[in-house]
């Protein structure tokens, strides 16, 4: 690198619409290397035939519009290019992509639901959605993911000036599908993006949250809980791309695993590049081991390439319950499994918390109530 | 009218014996303080008995009311009728106190008790105490000061009301106004005279306020000497010198 040349972030992704520009994964490539490619069902190699049906709909409040439009739609692809294998897979796959619009200054009573329903996992599928709040407007969207599946696809979120987006996407899909997502949010100038993911079905679920920002002032907060059971891998990639001054993104992602061959990994990356004066960020995430033969992987990665952060920081833990917690409720004469699941429930409730809109906190909490219960 | 007993118990922690034959009888009606020198190993004494899993019983019984509690889990213990007030209660992250109560009232009565009744006994006993009512949405322990910790234990003993209660210097780190609260809290649990108080101290200060039946001096783990509550008002005036150079 000569002395003029800007340093480059070793995280920056390639990206791309074009499926030949990403190879077939291995598994050997730092981005491939926790999958268990065995278990996509041909979605990185192209064997996969595309005959399997994850029927979406949109419910939409008054004011806001949802409409099927076709590939070529100047709103598709507007946002994000996709970086990897399958996302370029599905880009260049699915068939009518779901574009769904606030206007500005327009705040919704109500939240905009989106309902995947897959209907098995004989042949795969492919999706693609946008959501697009115009300037100054504010949205609320559940993206909610049931049935059985082998479904990848691309949601872009493009928030406007000054606009605010708050996403809950649920992955509440039967124990035997498969879903490769990337979910990528565009912060214009003074946009507010709240993302929530409760992954907590499936057998291999790879959900990528990604954000970029195109103005100053955009504050992002990525919020996530999973719960892994015995033979699930549940992947969250994470990558906050600081590319304008005075921006925030804050990430904290909670998870418990318990049973044989559980698999939790989280990949944190948050690159905040030379010109990206005056950002503050901070990234975290927590893993429960409630049992033998559980793993988690935990990967934070942060590549700061200029002096002038706000802040600047991450963390990192994994670990049993701890035995202390639990003396105390039993002590009290709470039953240990009782106690085992208050403890969890406050360990994840926390962050559920952080949800704003009180329905959605309790069928959040319901869904991991019901997953403690199991 | 409930008994506990302790027969020669023996409690050893990371394999180093601390309790090396301990025998105490705490009847109903009864207030026993235990007093002794840091490290004599009272507070082992109140753990072993609540059953946390790093006091490993190498000998001896504690029976309530015929039944061996060391046969029992800790929440088996609790709802056997002992309760442990903790010298350091334990931050519990996402778990509100009343939610917290509420579950280990539901699980010492067998049955959850009825909404309305609960939140008047629950207001009642944090007015007692004097513990603001945002309390019971806070998370356990979570950035109480150490006085408020306290009173929260109290708070638990009055409203589970156990057969016996081990306090694990309850005193230690109140000031004036907070102590003589708490001991008030301990006063009207022992007033119906049908439970018994296990008192651990190191102070004699509380004794002041919680006058004990019974005084038992624990030194390098045994139970020195015993006596009325004059053996407070020694132990005030000498200290714990003679106990510890016996030992030594």
């Amino acid at each position: 690198m000569g002395l003029n040349e800007k340093p480059l972030s070793t995280l920056h992704e390639k990206s791309s619409y074009n499926l030949d520009d990403f190879s077939v994964p291995t598994g050997r490539e730092e981005k491939w290397r926790f999958t268990p490619l065995s278990r996509l069902k041909g979605l990185h190699d192209g064997t996969a035939e595309v005959t399997g049906q994850v029927v979406t709909q949109a419910y939409t409040p008054a004011g806001v519009s949802a409409e099927w439009v076709g590939r070529d739609d100047a709103r598709v692809g507007q946002a994000y290019a996709p970086t990897d294998r399958v996302s370029a897979q599905a880009y260049n796959a699915f068939e009518k992509a779901l574009v769904v619009t606030v206007p500005k200054e327009a705040v919704p009573a109500e939240p905009i639901q989106i309902e995947l329903r897959g209907g098995g996992t004989a042949g795969v599928a492919y999706g693609h959605i946008v959501v697009k709040v115009e300037p100054m407007a504010e949205a609320v969207v559940v993206l909610d993911h049931q049935g059985s599946a082998v479904y990848a696809d691309n949601v872009e979120f493009v928030v406007g000036d000054g606009a605010t987006l708050k996403v809950v996407s649920l992955q509440d899909w039967a124990d035997d599908a498969v879903h490769v997502s990337q979910h990528h949010a565009q912060l214009a100038k003074d946009a507010t993006f709240r993302s929530f993911v409760v992954t907590l079905g499936g057998d291999l679920v790879r959900l990528s949250p990604s954000v970029s920002y195109t103005g100053q002032g955009g504050d992002a907060d990525l919020s996530g809980v999973y719960f892994v059971d015995a033979g699930q891998h549940l992947e969250h990639r994470l990558l906050v791309d600081h590319s304008t001054p005075n921006c925030k993104s804050h990430v904290d992602y909670r998870g418990a695993l318990q049973g044989e061959d559980a698999h939790a990994v989280w990949i944190g990356d948050v690159i905040i590049r030379v010109e990206a004066e005056g950002t503050d960020t901070y990234e975290l995430n927590r893993n429960l081991i409630l049992t033998d033969g559980a793993r988690a992987d935990s990967v934070p990665n942060l590549e700061i390439l200029t002096g002038e952060v706000a802040g600047a920081g991450h963390a990192s833990t994994s670990g049993r319950l701890d035995d202390e917690h639990l003396f105390y409720l039993q002590a009290r004469g709470i039953p240990a499994d009782q106690a085992r699941r208050l403890v969890i429930r406050g360990f994840l409730g926390q962050l559920v918390d952080k949800i704003s809109v009180p329905e959605l906190r309790e069928r959040v909490l319901a869904k991991i109530e019901a997953e403690l219960e199991k | 009218m409930s008994t506990l007993e302790i027969r020669e118990l023996q409690v050893s922690v990371a394999d180093k014996e601390i309790l090396k034959g301990v025998n105490l009888t705490v009847r109903a009606g009864e207030t026993h303080a235990i007093m002794g020198p840091n490290g004599s190993g009272k507070s082992t004494l109140a753990y072993a008995i609540a059953g946390h899993p790093k006091y490993t019983i190498t000998g001896g019984q504690v029976l309530l009311d015929g039944v061996d509690l060391l046969e029992l889990s800790v929440d088996e213990r609790a709802r056997a009728g002992l309760f442990l007030a903790m010298q350091y209660p334990v931050e519990v992250p996402g778990v509100s106190v009343s939610n917290f109560l509420r579950s280990a009232v539901t699980a010492v009565r067998g049955e959850a008790p009825k909404l309305r009744e609960f939140s008047k006994d629950l207001k009642n006993g944090m007015d007692a105490l004097a513990i603001d009512p945002a309390f019971a949405t806070r998370n356990v322990n979570e950035g109480f000061s150490g006085g408020e910790k306290k009173r929260h234990e109290i708070l638990q003993l009055e409203l589970l009301k156990p057969k016996i209660a081990v306090l694990d210097e309850t005193d230690s780190g109140l000031d004036v106004d907070a102590l003589r609260v708490v001991s008030e809290g301990v006063n009207r649990f022992r007033a119906s005279g049908e439970t018994g108080v296990l008192l651990i101290t190191h102070y004699t200060r509380i004794l002041r306020y919680v006058k004990p039946d019974f005084v038992h001096v624990f030194s390098a783990g045994k139970i020195v000497e015993e006596g009325g509550p004059e053996l407070a008002d020694k132990l005030e005036a000498e200290g714990y010198e003679a106990y510890t150079k016996a030992s030594a």
